[in-house]
C-alpha cells in the first residue's frame, strides 16, 4: 500500500488502525523523494534518519501523529541548516524551533525536510535560489510559481503530504495555482511569525500548502493562535476550522472585482474561473460585481514597502555574528561590503537599494509615507467590497506557469505576476488558492477565494464547496 | 567691532546635554534576558537580542512605566500612545544592524529639572553667583535599547559582549539651558537623585548606568545667534563633565581669540589628561531612515500604565525638604542634605519619628557626626535608628552634655550598645546639681586669680578659662550651660 498519494485524514486513518506505522510512511515519502526529486528539486534537504527517529516516536493520538511536513527554508527548526535559499546562510544552523514548529510538533507531526524558495522570499518563479529553481511538476520546462515554490512543488508532485510556506505578496497562493495544490494564506496575525525569518514584517505570514482545503484548515487549526513572542499576533480564539468546511454555499453573496477580470489575463485562465464562478451560481451563491479601485496601486505600493521592511530586516546579515564572512577583509566597511555582496543575489540587493532609497532622507514622504496612505486606502476597498458579499473570487495569477527563464530578464514583468495576490498582504487579510481546471496543455489554472480579516472560516467553506463538487484536486501530475 | 582680544567674561556658554540612563528591569527591553551588570560575556544572550534570523522583539512593560514615571517626576507632558522606530545605521555593537528607538512620538515631551543648590559641586554652592533653583527645561524623554559593548585587543582583533544589547535604555535631551560647567554638573548631580528617588535606575555613571554627551557652544555676550557647537564624549563621571566643559570653554575662547572660528566636531575627552581631542568633524546629519517599527503594537498608555507609573511618584526632593522642616525642625540646609539621598531620610525619619522635638538634635548627630566619618557612597549608619534617638534625647535632655555625647556615639558604634547603657556603663551622666557645680567653680575661682582678674576687667571671654577648668575638675560631667551661669553670677558679684 502506497500512501504518499493520500490525504492527511486517509493517512491518519490508516496510522490509527495501525494498518501503517510512521516509519514506513517516511520511508515511503523518502523513496517517492528518490524518484521525482531529482526532476523537481523541490527540496533543499532532508534528513532521512532524523525523521524516521521522530517517526518512530511519534504519538499517533495527536491530530497530526505520524503525518510528515516539509518545511519551507526560511522557517527556522532547530538543529536544522536555514539558508533562506542564499548564500550568506550558507552552513547557519538554526539554534531554535519557530513557534510553528513547536505547534506542528506537539501536534505529533515528523518534520519532514526542507524546500526551495526564491531568496529571502524576494520573487515569483523560484529562480531566485541560490541553489538551483524547482521545476513545475506538470511541466519540468516551466517554474512552480514563488517564493514557496519548493513547497508547492513537493506537494503538487505528491512528494510531500502538506509542506509549510510564506506569504508576503502572494508566495503560498500563486506557487499553489501553478502546481495545482491548496495554498492558503491566514489573515495577519492569525499564525505567529516568530521563527520565520523576516522579509516584510507588515506583510509576512506563514500559511500551507495541501492537496485538498480540509487537509488546509486541519494545518490551521494546529498553527494558528496568539503568540507572546510574536507582538504583531492577535489574541483571538482560533475556531475548529475543519467543523465548519461543510455548509455549502447556498444564500452566500460572493463579489467578483471588476479590476481583476483585466486585459492580459491569459483567455484560458480566465474562462476556467468563469466557469468556477458559474458554478458557485449553480450551488446557490449570489455573485455580486463589486469594485476595487485601487488595485491599479497595489503592486507599487508593494514594492515600496516590502522593500523598504526588508531593507532593515536584512541589514543583520553582515557576517558579524553568523552566517557567511568574506575572507581577509581589510576593514570593518571592507567586510560588510564583500559579506553581502557576495552573499545576496541579485533580487535580493535590487530590493535593500530600493527599500534604503524610499526610506531615505527626502524621499520618505514621497514614497514610504505616501504608500502607507495608500495602502490605507487599498485596505478600505476591501471593506467597503465585503459590505457587500461575504467572499471574494478572482483569479489567482494572470497566467499559468511560464518557462524556466521567460522573465528573470524583466523584473517588472515578473513583479505582474502577484497582481491578484498582492493586495490581500496590504490589506492584511484572508486568501486561498485551489484547483480550477487546467490549459489545453495540462498546465494548471489556480481559483483565488478572499475572505475578510478573520474570514477564514467562510473562505474555506467557500473553497470546500467548489472543491467537492469537480475533480481537479483529484489530479495527479505525470511525473 | 573692538581689536582687542575678547576675554572670557565676554563670552557666554550655551551647553545641552543628552543623557543616557540604563533602566533598572529585571530582563532587557525586548526579550526576557536577564538585565544584570557583570557576568561572563555573552551569557545573558538569546536569539532575540542576538539577532538571530527570525526573531522579535517583545515590549518590556516595566521599562515603560519607569520612563513614564521619569516623565512625572520631571514635570513632562506624557504621550497618550507609546510607539517605537527603527533607527538603521551598520555597526559591529548592533545585533540587527538597526536599533529600536523612538522618532517622531517620545513618551514624553518637555518638563523641566530644577538645579537644587545642593546638586552643585561642594565649591559653587557658596559661590554667591550661583543661581539657585534654576530650572533647566527639556526637549524630550525617549526609550530605546541599549547596543553591545565592543571590546578592542592588542593583536588588532575586536570582540563584542552581547550582554548589553537590548537592554533599556532611557534617553533624556535637555534644551541648551545651561551656561556653566557647574550648571551641567548640577543637572546631572539632580537627574540622578530624580532616577534613584524613582528607583528607576541607580545611574552611577562611573558604572556607565548614566551616560553623557555635552554640546556646547560659546558667543560673544548679547549675541542672539549660537555659537557653532562641539560634541564631547568619553564622560565618565559628572565631575569628569565639569572639567570637561572647563577645558572646552577656555580651547573654545582661544580659539575665537585668537581670531580663530570653531568647526562643528565630535571631540573625546581625555581626564588623564585633560583634554578634548578631535573624534571627527561633523559634516553633515548621518540618515537614520527612521520609519515606524512593523514588529510591534503602538500601546496606549492611558490604558493603565500612565496610572502604573502615578502610583509609584515618591515624595520628591523638594517635598521632602518642606516636610522635614516642618514636621522634625530641621533646619533648611540640613533638610537639603536629608533629602539628596532617600535612604538617609528614610533614616533619620525612622530615627526622629518617636519624638520629632528632637529631630534638629537626630539630625547633628546624623550629619556632622556620622556622615563627617563615615565612608563610602551614600553611607547609611550600621545601628538601627532608635540608637540616633535615644542619643538625641538624653543630649536634648541635658543628661549629657555635648562632649560626652560625642563619647556616647563614638563607642555606640565600637560596642553596639544602646546610649542609655553606655551612659551607665561609663558613668556620664552629666552633673546638673547646682551645689556640686558651685563647689566646682569655687575651686576654679581660687585657682586662677589672673582669669578672674581679667574677666573683672573687662575681658569676657576670661570665663571660658575657667570653664575649661570647671570641666577638668569635674571630670568632663559639668553641665557647661550651668557652669558658666554660674561663674558669671559669681564674678559678677
Amino acid at each position: 500500500m502506497d500512501t504518499t498519494s493520500l490525504t492527511i485524514p486517509e493517512l491518519r486513518q490508516k496510522l490509527s488502525s495501525g494498518a501503517i506505522r510512521p516509519r514506513e510512511v517516511v520511508d515511503q515519502l523518502a523513496t517517492r523523494v528518490a524518484d521525482v526529486d531529482p526532476k523537481l528539486r523541490a527540496y533543499l534537504q532532508l534528513d532521512v534518519e532524523k525523521a524516521r527517529t521522530a517517526a518512530d516516536a511519534a504519538d499517533i493520538t495527536k491530530p497530526l501523529g505520524g503525518v510528515p511536513i516539509a518545511i519551507k527554508d526560511v522557517i527556522n527548526v532547530q538543529g536544522d541548516p536555514c539558508t533562506c535559499a542564499s548564500k550568506i546562510l550558507d552552513g547557519y544552523i538554526a539554534p531554535y524551533d519557530a513557534t510553528v514548529i513547536t505547534k506542528l510538533r506537539e501536534a505529533g507531526a515528523v518534520l519532514f525536510g526542507r524546500t526551495n524558495m526564491d531568496e529571502f522570499a524576494m520573487g515569483s518563479s523560484t529562480e531566485n535560489s541560490s541553489w538551483g529553481s524547482t521545476r513545475n511538476p506538470w511541466d519540468l520546462d516551466r517554474i512552480p510559481g514563488g517564493s514557496s515554490g519548493g513547497s508547492a512543488a513537493a506537494v503538487g508532485g505528491h512528494e510531500a503530504f502538506a509542506a509549510l510556506g510564506t506569504d508576503t505578496g502572494g508566495s503560498i497562493r500563486q506557487p499553489a495555482a501553478l502546481c495545482s495544490c491548496v495554498g492558503l494564506k491566514p489573515t495577519y496575525g492569525r499564525v505567529s511569525r516568530y521563527g520565520l525569518t523576516a522579509f516584510a514584517s507588515s506583510l509576512d505570514q506563514i500559511g500551507t500548502f495541501t492537496k485538498t482545503v480540509e487537509e488546509a484548515a486541519l494545518l490551521l487549526e494546529i498553527i494558528a493562535g496568539h503568540d507572546p513572542r510574536d507582538n504583531t499576533s492577535i489574541d483571538r480564539p482560533v475556531p475548529k476550522y475543519t467543523q465548519s468546511l461543510h455548509q455549502g454555499v447556498k444564500g452566500l453573496r460572493l463579489g467578483v472585482p471588476k479590476e481583476y477580470f483585466i486585459k492580459g489575463i491569459d483567455p484560458e485562465v480566465e474562462k476556467a474561473v468563469r466557469d468556477a464562478i458559474d458554478e458557485y451560481k449553480k450551488q446557490g451563491a449570489e455573485i455580486v460585481e463589486v469594485s476595487l479601485p485601487h488595485t491599479q496601486y497595489a503592486v507599487a505600493v508593494y514594492y515600496i514597502i516590502a522593500t523598504a521592511e526588508c531593507s532593515a530586516n536584512l541589514a543583520r546579515f553582515d557576517g558579524v555574528r553568523y552566517g557567511k564572512r568574506a575572507q581577509n577583509p581589510k576593514d570593518i566597511l571592507d567586510m560588510y561590503g564583500r559579506t553581502r555582496a557576495e552573499g545576496f543575489g541579485a533580487e535580493v540587493k535590487r530590493r535593500i537599494i530600493l527599500g534604503t532609497y524610499v526610506l531615505s532622507s527626502g524621499y520618505y514622504d514621497a514614497y514610504y509615507n505616501r504608500a502607507q496612505k495608500v495602502r490605507q486606502l487599498i485596505g478600505g476597498d476591501f471593506r467597503l467590497a465585503f459590505e457587500k458579499c461575504d467572499a471574494l473570487l478572482t483569479p489567482t495569477s494572470p497566467t499559468a506557469a511560464f518557462k524556466i527563464g521567460e522573465r528573470t530578464a524583466d523584473p517588472l514583468q515578473m513583479y505582474l505576476a502577484d497582481i491578484f495576490t498582492i493586495a490581500v498582504n496590504l490589506a492584511g487579510i484572508c486568501g486561498v488558492s485551489i484547483p480550477c481546471g487546467f490549459t489545453t496543455n495540462k498546465l494548471p489554472i489556480g481559483l483565488q477565494i478572499i475572505g475578510p480579516k478573520w474570514g477564514e472560516e467562510t473562505m474555506l467553506r467557500v473553497a470546500h464547496a467548489y472543491e467537492q463538487a469537480t475533480p481537479w484536486h483529484k489530479e495527479k501530475p505525470p511525473l | 567691532m573692538s581689536t582687542t582680544p575678547l576675554t572670557a567674561a565676554d563670552y557666554e556658554v550655551v551647553i545641552g546635554l543628552e543623557v543616557h540612563c540604563q533602566l533598572k528591569t529585571n530582563t532587557k527591553m525586548f526579550c526576557g534576558c536577564k538585565n544584570e551588570f557583570g557576568g561572563a560575556s555573552n551569557s545573558h544572550v538569546c536569539p532575540v537580542c542576538l539577532g538571530l534570523p527570525g526573531v522579535l522583539p517583545v515590549p518590556n512593560e516595566e521599562a515603560i512605566v519607569k520612563t513614564l514615571l521619569t516623565g512625572e517626576m520631571l514635570g513632562c507632558q506624557i504621550a497618550t500612545r507609546c510607539k517605537f522606530d527603527r533607527k538603521n545605521y551598520f555597526y559591529p555593537d548592533m545585533p540587527k544592524n538597526y536599533q529600536i528607538s523612538q522618532y517622531d512620538e517620545p513618551l514624553c515631551l518637555g518638563g523641566a529639572v530644577t538645579l537644587d543648590l545642593l546638586a552643585y559641586p561642594k565649591d559653587a554652592q557658596k559661590d554667591p553667583a550661583t543661581v539657585i533653583d534654576k530650572p533647566i527645561r527639556l526637549t524630550r524623554i525617549h526609550l530605546e535599547e541599549d547596543v553591545a559593548k565592543s571590546f578592542h585587543f592588542d593583536d588588532g582583533t575586536s570582540g563584542i559582549d552581547f550582554n548589553r544589547a537590548g537592554t533599556p535604555l532611557m534617553e533624556i535631551v535637555s534644551e541648551a539651558d545651561m551656561a556653566s560647567a557647574e550648571e551641567a554638573f548640577a543637572y546631572l548631580s539632580a537627574l540622578k537623585q530624580i532616577f534613584v528617588y524613582g528607583g528607576v535606575s541607580d545611574a552611577d555613571m562611573e558604572k556607565g548606568q548614566m551616560r553623557c554627551d555635552v554640546n556646547i557652544s560659546i558667543r560673544p555676550r548679547g549675541q542672539k545667534e549660537y555659537g557653532t557647537k562641539c560634541e564631547l564624549k568619553n564622560l565618565n563621571s559628572i565631575s569628569g563633565v565639569r572639567r570637561a566643559i572647563k577645558y572646552e570653554i577656555a580651547r573654545q575662547i582661544d580659539v575665537l581669540g585668537s581670531g580663530g572660528t570653531i568647526r562643528q566636531e565630535t571631540r573625546r575627552w581625555d581626564d588623564d589628561k585633560g583634554e578634548t581631542t578631535l573624534m571627527r568633524v561633523k559634516e553633515k546629519a548621518h540618515d537614520y531612515r527612521y520609519f515606524p517599527e512593523p514588529d510591534i503594537q503602538a500601546v496606549r498608555t492611558d490604558h493603565g500604565l500612565y496610572d502604573r507609573a502615578k502610583e509609584r511618584m515618591p515624595e520628591l526632593p523638594s517635598a521632602k525638604k518642606v516636610r522635614l522642616t516642618e514636621k522634625f525642625g530641621v533646619s533648611a540646609y540640613q533638610a537639603g542634605v536629608l533629602a539628596a539621598d532617600a535612604a538617609l531620610a528614610d533614616y533619620f525619619e525612622k530615627a526622629a519619628a518617636p519624638k520629632p522635638a528632637n529631630g534638629a538634635a537626630v539630625a547633628n548627630f546624623l550629619l556632622n557626626d556620622f556622615l563627617a566619618t563615615a565612608t563610602g557612597e551614600n553611607p547609611i549608619p550600621s545601628l538601627a535608628p532608635h540608637f540616633f534617638g535615644e542619643l538625641a534625647e538624653l543630649s536634648a535632655s541635658g543628661q549629657i552634655n555635648s562632649k560626652q555625647a560625642k563619647e556616647v556615639f563614638a563607642q555606640m558604634f565600637v560596642t553596639g550598645r544602646s546610649p542609655a547603657v553606655l551612659v551607665a556603663e561609663l558613668g556620664l551622666a552629666q552633673v546638673s546639681d547646682v551645689g556640686a557645680l558651685e563647689a566646682f567653680c569655687d575651686q576654679a575661682i581660687a585657682a586662677n586669680p589672673k582669669s578672674v582678674a581679667d574677666f573683672k576687667a573687662g575681658k569676657q571671654n576670661a570665663v571660658n578659662a575657667l570653664k575649661g577648668q570647671v570641666m577638668k575638675l569635674s571630670k568632663g560631667t559639668a553641665n557647661p550651660q550651668l557652669v558658666g551661669d554660674i561663674l558669671v553670677r559669681k564674678l559678677s558679684a
